[in-house]
């Protein structure tokens, strides 16, 4: 009976998981640049990753099994933000110029103005 | 349904190497293939409890450090085109 | 005194997660390779430096442990957030904008939390860091409306906490 309710648990996070996986992967293909990308590469690296290990971990119980799937989800939760920001900063670095609309939030007192974004990013 | 997770987890890796396949910058590329590699990290955790071995997420774990350092890496040599000291002054100091 | 402190902590840690990773507690050998691997290690960061609150910042682990789930609950907002505007479900489309958001934390820590959790939730991406001033790339309105809440911020500076005696943000960068 539990173990029936454990594989249920976990065919329910195995499939939130692939769903959200899909539509990250559909998002690596249909946004328009390389910045909007990231935040589709951001889907797969954080929530996706996670419901996965997590439908699995209620498969593994309380073994060290679970340590090392919540071992692999804190290492991709801390490494994937600075991948994240070095891809960027390389790619502004390099040229790169997103297209994306720039807006000033009343907030901040000195904002900085970057170059004008102009459509479609080129290579460097 | 661990078989029907890792049909899934192939369709998007499929999506991830459409991406670095069409580019069109090398960013896109790089950004794909980090994501491969998460991908591949999953995979290896799925594929070990569908031939009940979980010994392989060893390897997942590793995987994923490896996937860590090798994006960061390619990361600066795109940047700096040398993995040592930057060469661009010090506006953009190091990433 | 500090760095002896953190020395010992880093022992622990490393200590723990090598017994959790190897799983072999009645392996003589196993257990002396791991002592000669956590000394290796501690021994470098000692001499590398990295022994303070900015290196191994073990205090804020009481309060990660309050700031934490609030973030896990944001980026799972987050994640519903950019799968609609991905998928246009209702209408919502992607709307990329880049803006400048002002950090108000103190230390290099704290700075580097905030932009690290502006990134992790998706929808929102630090593409540069200057001194405090974080420039953000968004997908969605609903992520700019997020951030210019500031709650992030605040409940940031209360992560980083009060005692600010070493790690403090140099002047001209961070």
């Amino acid at each position: 009976m539990i173990e029936l309710v454990l594989d249920a648990v976990t065919a329910l996070f195995l499939l939130a998981g692939c769903i959200l996986l899909l539509i990250g992967g559909f998002g690596l293909l249909r946004l328009p640049d390389a910045f909007a990308r990231l935040h589709a590469a951001g889907m797969i690296d954080t929530l996706g990753l996670a419901l996965i290990l997590v439908g699995l971990m209620f498969q593994a119980g309380l073994t060290l099994v679970t340590v090392k799937l919540g071992l692999i989800a804190v290492f991709v939760l801390y490494t994937s933000p600075v991948v994240s920001h070095a891809l960027a900063r390389a790619a502004l670095a390099g040229g790169f110029r997103p297209g994306a609309r720039h807006v000033v939030l009343p907030d901040p007192s000195s904002p900085k103005s970057l170059p004008s974004g102009s459509g479609e990013g080129r290579a460097p | 349904m661990f078989a029907a997770a890792t049909a899934a987890l192939l369709v998007v890796m499929g999506c991830a190497l459409l991406r670095a396949l069409l580019g069109p910058t090398v960013y896109d590329r790089i950004l794909a293939m980090n994501s491969f590699g998460t991908l591949t990290v999953l995979m290896i955790a799925v594929l070990g409890f569908l031939s009940g071995r979980p010994e392989f997420l060893d390897i997942a774990l590793v995987y994923a450090l490896i996937n860590f350092i090798g994006t960061i890496a390619v990361c600066k040599y795109v940047m700096f085109t040398d993995l040592g000291s930057p060469t661009r002054g010090p506006e953009w100091d190091d990433i | 005194m500090i760095v002896f402190l953190h020395a010992v902590s880093l022992t622990f840690a490393l200590s723990v997660l090598w017994i959790l990773l190897s799983g072999y507690l009645d392996h003589a050998l196993l257990l002396y390779l791991g002592a000669v691997s956590v000394v290796l290690c501690v021994v470098i960061s000692w001499r590398m430096g990295l022994l303070d609150r900015e290196g191994h910042p073990v205090e804020l682990v009481f309060r990660g442990l309050l700031y934490w789930p609030w973030l896990g609950k944001e980026i799972v907002l987050a994640n519903i957030d950019v799968a609609k505007a991905i998928i246009g479900w209702g209408g919502a489309a992607p709307d990329p904008t880049m803006f400048d958001v002002r950090a108000s934390q103190k230390t290099a820590v704290g700075l580097v939390t905030y932009a690290n959790s502006i990134t992790l939730t998706p929808g929102t991406v630090t593409v540069a860091a200057e001194g405090d001033r974080l420039t953000i790339h968004a997908l969605t309105s609903g992520a700019v409306e997020g951030l210019a809440g500031g709650e992030m911020d605040r409940r940031v500076r209360w992560f980083e906490g009060t005692r600010i005696s070493d790690g403090r943000i140099p002047e001209g960068g961070a």
